[in-house]
């Protein structure tokens, strides 16, 4: 074949302009115009979701409370060695700051606290030194008297605590999310046992979305078949109820789930009666009651993409299968269901996605060994005031979330997402 | 795309390759599973035959009502007729996908009533090709040898032959979606035939193509009947496609079969008004049967002008009856005076067609009386308004159940 097009001369316009030139001006003055028609919408966006995020992403790593209120000692301790105790000029900065601090007492109260997340006793200590501080009359050695007062200056572990802090940004609360903390050597450490909790809840976030998510994926596919099997008259009804549970509030329900799976509940009630069992069965405030109210309320997110992929394959692929001599039941495997994948990708992405971050469920329905990590983001921002732990977890679960939607993107491609 | 690679093979290679001799399991008359025993032994000529079949969905209603047909080996037959005839549900009772509510199909003999459809071997073309989308082409023509375990090495060759056979050997690793309409068609042809079935079914298999290509289709998927000798049922309701592609053409309204028979009997002798009016062009007059006399007939209209003619389905003497008559039957001028139907009509209108002219005319109380004349006898002299003499011989009068 020969390509003739090669050595044709461009296309003119009538005035001159190649024609490509005239096609694309006239294509980005229609991106402008569609453009300005969303701005609203972008706005809205980016005031609400963009900026919320990367607030957040940057609260995780901020710590904006040591380094201001001790600006003399965290410049002192630069030509530490980091080994043995630093030198006089360290401690009589820190003398000199903490003197200046006691003007502003709430800014002081900051810094110890952030202080005694690193080495508990943190607190007293410095509220103590600063109290007896300025001294009366002027030491002749500052060190000699800050560990005369509290001999805990004396040990470098306190000095590593402040040296850790001397930057406005740290990696404290995400290792601390990954129950791993910087020690004083300056490395990447596992955190002791007893405080080594998130790791764990992390596992048992992931696992109960996933279980939830199979079982999903189990209980819906069946019914997104049916749904989109059926003559159409039975399959809205169907559709009805499957919607149904959308447009009760989850307190309710979970409110609902109680009431019927507690110990004197309907359903223990009514095992009883038939007497298919003695004693009641423990359903609710543990980890049976989560996954029964989680997949009730996350079911028709696992249907609604499953049927709508369903609902656009023909019944004559089947057919077709069944004609060439294949078994009607595995005409399903082959032919049906490798057309559903992008349908239960999703679905179960989605699902996926939605229980990693369940937070009132667990709450109300599950015990203490229950919560996700949804859980300890809220107990950080209501009860300890913990801006930095809760941003952490809350950006860890954000990039869980990110890699997952990059696993799918990668084995079913973003262009297939088919979201009802 | 030409079709010189069908016309250069050897058409004995494909007959070996494609047509399996007929299975002795499916050969036996099958007497033990007969639903009455004493049903007339199979025709060793029939492959397919239904017999007082009936179907309803819904209960009320009879979407076929009584469908007696006798399929021959290696025929081509066409199912033709209107939108809900009952076409395409008669075709899913032979393949499986319906059940009929009474009577009985049986295939080579073999009563289909309990057999399910994955076990009835019958290839099946569908209307949307529905070709496998995440199967590449090779795996789509692959499937059914796939399923029926046979050695890759088998497959290999079957599949090879097949799509050279369609002419598509160098779209093997391609996927569906990015064939076209025609091709995907070839594919799924070469799919329903690869497993060498001895009956293959399609569903208005070219109604997604344009004219051209479903015209160029009609040819190819005739050739490939001829060279393998399968036997093809056929579903369409374009009645040209029917005409051009059948060995037998079976004329369906309102779940009965009307008329089925070679395509130029149904043009030339149609049994009643509906086929008639179906198939074809067509002028139709109405009148009443004055005298009757063995295969002639004679018939009054309106204003009393009497049209001798051929009794194809005429009733009692005094009842209504519609006679069918071909534009191309009817003659002007002197042509005329040597025919026993003879009128005066006045010309209406021309329309040129290039390679005919027709003529409308007001005949016998009629306004749309058409005649078709090719251009070449046609008389340039003629001019609107102008009243000739016109006439057609009693045998292409047919005279038919009034509509
Ligand atoms: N699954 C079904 N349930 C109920 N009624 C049906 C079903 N399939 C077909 N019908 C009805 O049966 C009648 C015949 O349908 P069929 O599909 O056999 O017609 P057809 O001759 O193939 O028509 P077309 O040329 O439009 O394909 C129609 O009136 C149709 O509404
Ligand atoms: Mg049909």
């Amino acid at each position: 074949m020969t390509d003739t097009t090669l050595s044709a001369p461009p296309l003119l316009t009538v005035d001159g302009t190649p024609l490509k030139t005239r096609l694309r001006h006239i294509e980005r003055l229609n991106q402008f115009k569609s453009l300005l028609l969303i701005l609203p919408l972008i706005a809205f966006l980016v005031l609400t979701f963009l900026a919320p995020i990367a607030a957040m992403l940057v609260r995780s790593v901020d710590n904006p409370e040591v380094a201001p209120v001790l600006p003399k000692t965290v410049a002192a301790i630069q030509q530490w060695n980091k080994k043995s105790l630093p030198g006089e000029e360290a401690y009589a900065a820190l003398a000199s700051d903490l003197t200046a601090a006691k003007e502003d007492p709430s800014q002081l109260a900051e810094a110890a606290k952030r202080l005694n997340m690193e080495i508990p006793g943190f607190r007293s200590l410095v509220q103590k030194t600063a109290r007896n501080l300025p001294m009366e009359t002027e030491p002749e050695s500052y060190k000699t008297a800050l560990v005369e007062l509290d001999e805990r200056w004396g040990d470098p572990a306190y000095w590593h605590a402040i040296e850790r802090n001397a930057s406005t940004s740290t990696p404290f609360y995400l290792l601390s999310s990954l129950d791993m903390s910087v020690n004083d050597e300056g490395e990447i450490a596992k955190a002791e046992p007893d405080k080594a909790i998130y790791l764990e809840v992390f596992a048992r976030t992931f696992w109960i979305s996933a279980v939830v998510t199979v079982v999903c994926l189990f209980l819906g596919f069946p019914l997104a078949y049916l749904l989109a099997t059926l003559p159409t008259r039975q399959s809205n009804l169907l559709m009805i109820l499957v919607l149904l549970p959308f447009w009760t509030s989850v307190l309710v329900r979970v409110a609902a789930w109680i009431v019927l799976l507690q110990s004197g509940g309907l359903i223990n009630g009514a095992l009883e009666t038939v007497g298919l069992i003695d004693e009641p069965l423990e359903l609710v405030f543990n980890r049976t009651g989560v996954y029964i109210s989680m997949v009730h309320i996350l079911l028709p997110y696992m249907i609604l993409p499953i049927y709508s992929v369903m609902k656009g394959i023909s019944p004559s692929y089947m057919r077709a299968a069944i004609s060439l001599g294949c078994h009607p039941i595995r005409s399903f495997w082959k032919v049906y269901f490798p057309q559903c994948i992008a349908g239960v990708a999703a679905g179960a992405l989605l699902v996926f996605i939605l229980c990693i971050g369940y937070y009132i469920t667990p709450a109300l329905l599950g015990g203490p060994k229950d919560q996700m990590v949804s859980y300890f983001v809220a107990f950080y921002t209501n009860t300890t005031i913990n801006w930095g732990m809760a941003t952490a977890l809350g950006a860890l679960l954000l990039l869980a979330t990110v890699v997952l939607y990059a696993i799918y993107n990668r084995l079913v491609g973003a262009n297939n997402l088919k979201l009802g | 795309m030409t079709s010189q690679t069908l016309a250069k093979a050897p058409s004995f290679s494909f007959r070996s390759m494609f047509m399996r001799d007929a299975e002795p399991g499916l050969k036996t008359s099958g007497n033990e599973e007969s639903l009455s025993p004493d049903a007339p032994a199979a025709d060793s000529d029939t492959l397919v035959s239904f017999r007082q079949v009936q179907k309803s969905y819904d209960g009320d209603s009879l979407v076929v009502k009584n469908l007696n047909l006798e399929i021959r080996r290696g025929e081509f037959l066409t199912m033709l007729g209107p939108s809900g005839s009952g076409k395409t549900t008669s075709l899913m009772m032979l393949a499986g996908f319906e059940v009929p509510t009474s009577g009985e199909i049986r295939l080579d003999g073999k009563l289909l009533n309990n057999v399910p459809p994955h076990k009835r071997n019958i290839g099946m073309v569908f209307q949307n090709y529905a070709l496998f989308p995440h199967l590449t082409i090779f795996e789509n023509v692959a499937f059914p040898l796939k399923v029926r375990n046979e050695g890759f090495r088998e497959i290999r060759y079957q599949v090879d032959k097949a799509l050279e056979m369609v002419q598509l050997d160098k779209f093997a690793q391609r996927y569906p979606a990015q064939l076209s309409g025609g091709q995907q068609q070839r594919v799924a042809l070469a799919r329903a035939l690869v497993f060498k079935p001895q009956l293959v079914l399609m569903d208005e298999p070219l109604g997604a193509l344009d004219k051209q290509l479903r015209e160029h289709m009609q040819m190819e998927i005739k050739h490939i009947h001829q060279q393998l000798g399968v036997t093809v049922v056929y579903v369409t309701h374009d009645q040209s496609e029917a005409l051009t592609m059948s060995d037998r053409v079976a004329v369906f309204n309102n779940g009965i079969i009307q008329q089925i028979d070679k395509p130029e009997v149904l043009y030339e002798r149609p049994a009643n008004s509906f086929v008639a009016n179906f198939i074809g062009e067509n002028n139709r007059l109405t009148g009443k049967l004055l005298s009757r006399d063995g295969e002639q007939c004679v018939v009054e209209m309106p204003y009393g002008e009497k049209v001798i003619a051929s009794a194809i389905n005429v009733g009692e003497i005094g009842d209504p009856v519609s006679l069918s008559i071909r534009p191309e039957r009817v003659v002007l001028n002197d042509a005329a005076l040597s025919v026993q139907n003879r009128f005066n009509g006045q010309i209406r209108e021309f329309i040129y067609l290039g390679d005919h002219v027709r003529i409308r005319m007001e005949v016998c109380g009629t306004h749309d009386f058409i005649i078709k004349m090719p251009t070449s006898q046609f008389d340039s002299r003629l001019r609107e308004g102008d009243v000739v003499p016109l006439g057609w011989a009693a045998e292409y009068a047919h005279a038919l159940d009034p509509v």
